[in-house]
């Protein structure tokens, strides 16, 4: 039996008096493309970054790649977001102080593939996301859509057995937007990774083969698109 | 065609006469072409020879003679049947969808399962129509785009229908039958 790539088991969290989420349970099969919708503050950010280990569930149970993070110390929950996990957040987050080339380099350098080759390869991902960038640019340097392109080249350059995305295309223009969607999802699935995208766009959330909708922290609703 | 079940609706609220429909009608959908009143009274025949509407009373208050309608069990039946089913999604001409969804919200029948399968018919043509053919020509990705886009516009809105399921504004008195 294949395991699931991620699997959450009645995950609750909360922000203080804010309950983010109750009790929620959901599983990504390998090579399964799933959309979390839902309106502004229904917890699907607080989700995504669960599942990427960002977070520490307060209970419940999250398992990503055969893992259980929820009892993992926080070496062990980076070293699985490190091998198993490309994640791109809303804003891109690159680190600043880094040139965009080793901002996408990083997972690679993080496990100690070889500077140039880690280099070649994100350089490789950077064209392919369809942004030219110099050896030394700085994120500063770039635009909203530009750091959107290079945090998805970031994500992918390791090959990640499940791929986390928030809002990947916000900064975007519509057909670059569709452009890097469709090169997210069909290398991630091609080799045989999963990918949750959390949106609220219509148009995204209908590449999934699922859409998971929360509200106020619960699933409301589950349902197969394909 | 939805008028059938769209004078269901109108009626499901409580018994109403013919202009009562016409009036309520317009109140509903205030963008759309008035109701004649001639359809109107078509229509409730129609119902009534289907069994799906039946005559209650009949008024002389001075005035024209006015008839009460009601629906039969079979004409909420009939009600329940449309509204489990979602509109095609056809991203053009989407009068369906606000009928049912308007019908919907009036007559408080599944509003919620309403929406989600509307939106799950939605988001599947959406997912068919991403998937264009090996070989397609700009000028049908741009055909599929546009419907693409008035499918996302569809979805916006019932976005909009279920914010207000979760804020309700005081539903229209079903005694808004005139004597």
């Amino acid at each position: 039996m294949t395991s699931s790539a991620l699997t959450l088991s009645g995950v609750s969290h909360s922000y203080g008096r804010t309950q983010a989420l109750r009790d929620v349970s959901l599983s990504v099969a390998p090579g399964e493309v799933v959309a979390v919708t839902g309106p502004s503050g229904c917890g699907k950010s607080t989700l995504l970054l669960i599942a990427a280990g960002v977070l520490r569930a307060q209970s419940g149970r999250v398992t990503v790649a055969g893992t259980d993070l929820s009892g993992a110390d926080d070496t062990a929950r980076a070293l699985v977001r490190r091998r198993s996990v490309g994640l791109v957040l809303q804003f891109g987050q690159l680190v600043p102080d880094l040139p965009v080339l080793d901002n996408v380099a990083l997972p690679l350098l993080l496990e100690g593939h070889p500077p140039a080759d880690a280099r070649a390869a994100a350089a490789g991902w950077l064209d392919r996301v369809g942004l030219a960038v110099g050896p030394a640019t700085l994120p500063a340097e770039l635009s909203g859509g530009q750091t959107q392109l290079a945090a998805a080249a970031r994500a992918l350059v390791h090959g990640p057995a499940l791929l986390l995305a928030d809002e990947p295309t916000a900064s975007l223009d519509t057909r670059s937007g569709r452009a890097l969607l469709e090169l997210m999802v069909s290398t991630t699935v091609a080799a045989g990774g999963s990918v949750l995208l959390v949106t609220h766009d219509n148009t995204v959330a209908a590449r999934a083969d699922r859409e998971v909708r929360l509200r106020d922290g619960v699933i409301e609703h589950e349902v197969a698109l394909s | 065609m939805s008028l059938t079940e769209l004078h269901l609706a109108l009626l499901a609220g409580a018994p109403r006469h013919g202009y009562d429909i016409k009036q309520e009608h317009d109140a509903w959908f205030p963008d759309s072409r008035p109701l004649p009143f001639g359809q109107v009274y078509a229509t409730l025949a129609r119902l009534q020879r289907d069994g799906l509407a039946e005559v209650v009373e009949t008024r002389v208050d001075g005035g024209p003679e006015r008839t009460v309608y009601a629906l039969t069990a079979e004409g909420e039946q009939r009600l329940r049947t449309w509204l489990a089913e979602p509109a095609p999604p056809t991203g053009t001409g989407a009068e369906e969808i606000v009928r049912k969804t308007i019908a919907a919200l009036h007559t408080g029948i599944d509003v919620q399962g309403y929406v989600a399968r509307q939106r799950t018919a939605h988001l599947r043509r959406m997912r068919e129509l991403g998937q264009v053919p090996a070989g397609a020509g700009p000028a049908e990705r741009l055909v599929r785009e546009h419907l693409v886009a008035h499918l996302d516009a569809d979805l916006r809105w019932l976005d909009l229908a279920t914010d207000l399921l979760r804020t309700p504004s005081p539903r229209p008195t079903p005694e808004r039958t005139s004597s």
